[in-house]
């Protein structure tokens, strides 16, 4: 059994269908990038998958939970992915370390203590232990973003969702968050990353996924799908972004 | 509950009904109408008129704004007589009504005109227009029309606060209301018509001021 | 007939004001208590509620709160009890002043940015965790001045109570004019008192709404 399993996932905004039936299973340990146009459904399928957006169709299972509209299954299948997103959203009014302590607190109740000394070890883990105190507007865009990495490692999920978590860097900061990434991807953390970042696709993930019209339009590893796309559309896309 | 309601009296009354509704509905268009003139007069004065005046038109409105309009209905009422200004109950609520809403739609239109930007107002001084003329076309429409839900809102909360002029005898809605349940002892079912009669006139004159502002203000997009 | 001095008008109605303080922070502790019910009704994920919620602000804030008094003072005595002023009135301005937080309140939650929503439920949060952790203590910030500004509203709506037959500062004032016969310096009193009242608190929403302002301007 796979560790994520996306069968036959339909969603609709509307009468405008943005996932035409998605498949796609994940192996404990496996780093995908998802590539393709603007609009061709990335991270409307990574938020399914979270549970941020309602399936019309298919199901999505991750590691035994089901992903479900009651706030019992959501919480469930929440604790074992994470998900970063473009624009950090950390809690403005919390410290880095508190932002990373209040979930832990929240959800799963871990005493003060526990939660505190995690935190300190997540920060420490994403190179920030010693911005503990600092909010997040004294923090640069690079810092934010890995602070967001450190609170969701501390739920320790057993996969991570990364909705183009470098986007809305300035260029100079990709590569610190990017080298987090890479660090836990070598640790054998699972992660699902929507990225533009063509070059880190293909050094660290072992497989792509292309995504076109709302479908897996090709995947395979790396070399493959940057080596030898098959499809026109693939070779398009490429030919526009190198 | 042994209670029972009854109804049967509406047929009767009607007619005191319909008259205090008419007075209502009379105080708050002409009032509406006055109140918003006086609140742009004085913004007016506020933001360009003379200086010395300026400190006078912000101490009316501060008064008015934060006492209660019962006190100012009563202090017109009961207590300008004294001096030697006297007046009849619809007047003195007519009055009151106008002197209230001119101080909230004062403050109401200030906030529109200040954004309108300094650049904007020797744009309309450049192509020749006169102080006056500027005001009214560069400053004030589009200030107007930034307000209009604002003061609209301001509108409705004037209308449904004027149910006190009952209180000066003033025969409007709720004074009907008093009038009925004193000679039926049907207070409740009185009062949830009356209730509901305000109700009514408050989404009807919500719509109806929105109406006004698409017709006064018929270029939507030009307000951002 | 008895003699009043300035000194003794002024004398009973600060007397008479006390209890417009009391009752506006009853309506004011209650009202919030009862607006934060129906802000989650307001927000909440069942249709049902957010209608009910919806209804009830219409309807508090589309009708006078004079007639709210009466419907609160009559439809309480058909309970069958004697119902004394202050009950009435109390319950009266705690549901009026409901209706006006909760409404100001949702504007206050509604801008805060989604992805704090997002972010605190994909870290597995509940509705009403992310409410209390996160949507709550940043809206607060920003609603702390609107509802200061609204307490000036709460004060001066006391003042509809002395037509229920509360003995606040209004019905002080009614009771010496009836006395005295001296309306203007009467109703003069009773206006500066409100006035100094309100004043301050006017004064300090809009204090709090610059500096807020300021504060993000800042970031
Ligand atoms: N909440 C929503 N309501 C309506 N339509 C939406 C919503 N979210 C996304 N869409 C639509 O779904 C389609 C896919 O959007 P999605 O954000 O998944 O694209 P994407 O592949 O992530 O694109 P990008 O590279 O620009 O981020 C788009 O046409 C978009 O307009
Ligand atoms: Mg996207």
């Amino acid at each position: 059994m796979s560790l994520i399993e996306i069968t036959e996932v339909r969603k609709s905004f509307g009468d405008n269908e943005v996932l035409k039936g998605i498949d796609l299973n994940v192996e404990p340990g496996e780093v995908i990038a998802i590539i393709g146009k603007s609009g061709s459904g990335k991270s409307t399928l990574l938020r399914c998958i979270n549970g941020l957006e309602t399936i019309n169709a298919g199901s999505i299972q991750v590691a035994g939970a089901q992903l479900a509209t009651d706030e019992l299954h959501l919480k469930a299948l929440r604790l074992k992915v994470g998900m970063i997103f473009q624009g950090f959203n950390l809690f403005p009014h919390k410290t880095a370390g508190q932002n990373v302590m209040l979930s832990q607190m929240v959800v799963k109740k871990t005493p003060k203590p526990q939660a505190e000394e995690m935190a300190k070890k997540m920060l420490d883990r994403v190179g920030l232990g010693h911005k503990f105190d600092a909010y997040p507007d004294q923090l640069s865009g690079g810092q934010q973003q890995r602070v967001a990495i450190a609170r969701a490692l501390a739920m320790q999920p057993v996969a991570l969702l990364c909705d183009e978590i470098t986007s809305a860097l300035d260029p100079e900061l990709v590569q610190e968050v990017l080298a987090v990434v890479k660090e836990l991807a070598s640790e054998g953390m699972t992660l699902l990353m929507v990225t533009h970042e063509m070059r880190f696709a293909r050094d660290v993930c072992s497989r792509v996924v292309f995504m076109h019209l709302g479908r897996v339009h090709e995947i395979g590893p790396p070399g493959e799908v940057f080596g030898n796309p098959k499809t026109p559309e693939l070779r398009q896309f490429l030919g526009q972004t190198h | 509950m042994g209670y029972v309601f009854d109804y049967s009296w509406i047929g009767e009354y009607s007619g005191v009904l319909l008259k205090g509704l008419w007075l209502t509905v009379w105080l708050i268009l002409v009032g509406a109408t006055f109140g918003v003139a006086l609140g742009i007069f004085c913004a007016w004065v506020r933001a360009l008129g003379p200086k010395w005046a300026r400190p006078i038109v912000g101490a009316y409105v501060e008064l008015i704004r934060n006492t209660p309009f019962l006190i100012q209905l009563f202090f017109i009422f009961f207590g300008l007589p004294s001096l030697g200004v006297q007046m009849g109950e619809t007047q003195a609520a007519l009055l009151a009504m106008i002197i209230n809403l001119g101080a909230y739609g004062c403050e109401i239109v200030r906030a529109g005109i200040q954004a309108t930007t300094k650049g904007q107002f020797e744009a309309g001084w450049s192509l020749g227009l006169s102080r006056i003329e500027t005001f009214r076309h560069v400053v004030l429409i589009p200030a107007l029309q930034r307000i209009w839900p604002a003061l609209s809102s301001q509108i409705v909360i004037v209308m449904l606060g004027s149910a006190v002029v009952s209180q000066i005898a003033a025969e409007d809605i709720s004074y009907a209301a008093d009038f009925i349940q004193s000679r039926t002892f049907r207070a409740f079912e009185t009062y949830i018509v009356a209730t509901l009669i305000y109700l009514a006139l408050a989404i009807l004159l919500r719509q109806l001021l929105k109406g006004v502002g698409w017709v006064l203000f018929p270029k939507r997009s030009a307000a951002r | 007939m008895m003699e009043f001095s300035t000194w003794d008008i002024v004398r009973n109605l600060l007397l008479a004001a006390r209890w417009t303080i009391v009752l506006s922070l009853v309506a004011f502790a209650g009202g919030a208590t009862v607006g934060l019910v129906i802000l989650f009704l307001r927000i909440s994920k069942q249709k049902a509620a957010r209608v009910f919620a919806g209804g009830y602000i219409e309807l508090f804030q589309g009708t006078p709160l004079l007639m709210q008094l009466f419907l609160s003072f009559f439809g309480l005595s058909l309970l069958g009890v004697e119902v004394p002023a202050w009950l009435a009135a109390s319950v009266a301005l705690i549901l009026w002043t409901a209706s006006f937080l909760a409404e100001i309140w949702r504007g206050c939650v509604e801008s805060i940015p989604k992805g704090q929503w997002e972010a605190s439920a994909s870290l597995g949060m509940g509705r009403f965790e992310q409410m209390r952790h996160v949507i709550l203590p940043q809206a607060l910030t920003i609603a702390i001045p609107p509802t200061v500004g609204f307490s000036v509203q709460v004060v001066k709506g006391t003042s509809l109570t002395s037509i229920i037959g509360f003995t606040e500062l209004a019905k002080a004032g009614q009771v010496l004019t009836n006395a005295t016969f001296m309306p203007f310096t009467v109703y003069g009193f009773v206006a500066l008192i409100y006035f100094a009242l309100c004043f301050p608190l006017s004064k300090s929403s809009q204090f709090l709404e610059r500096k807020l302002n300021v504060a993000h301007r800042d970031h």
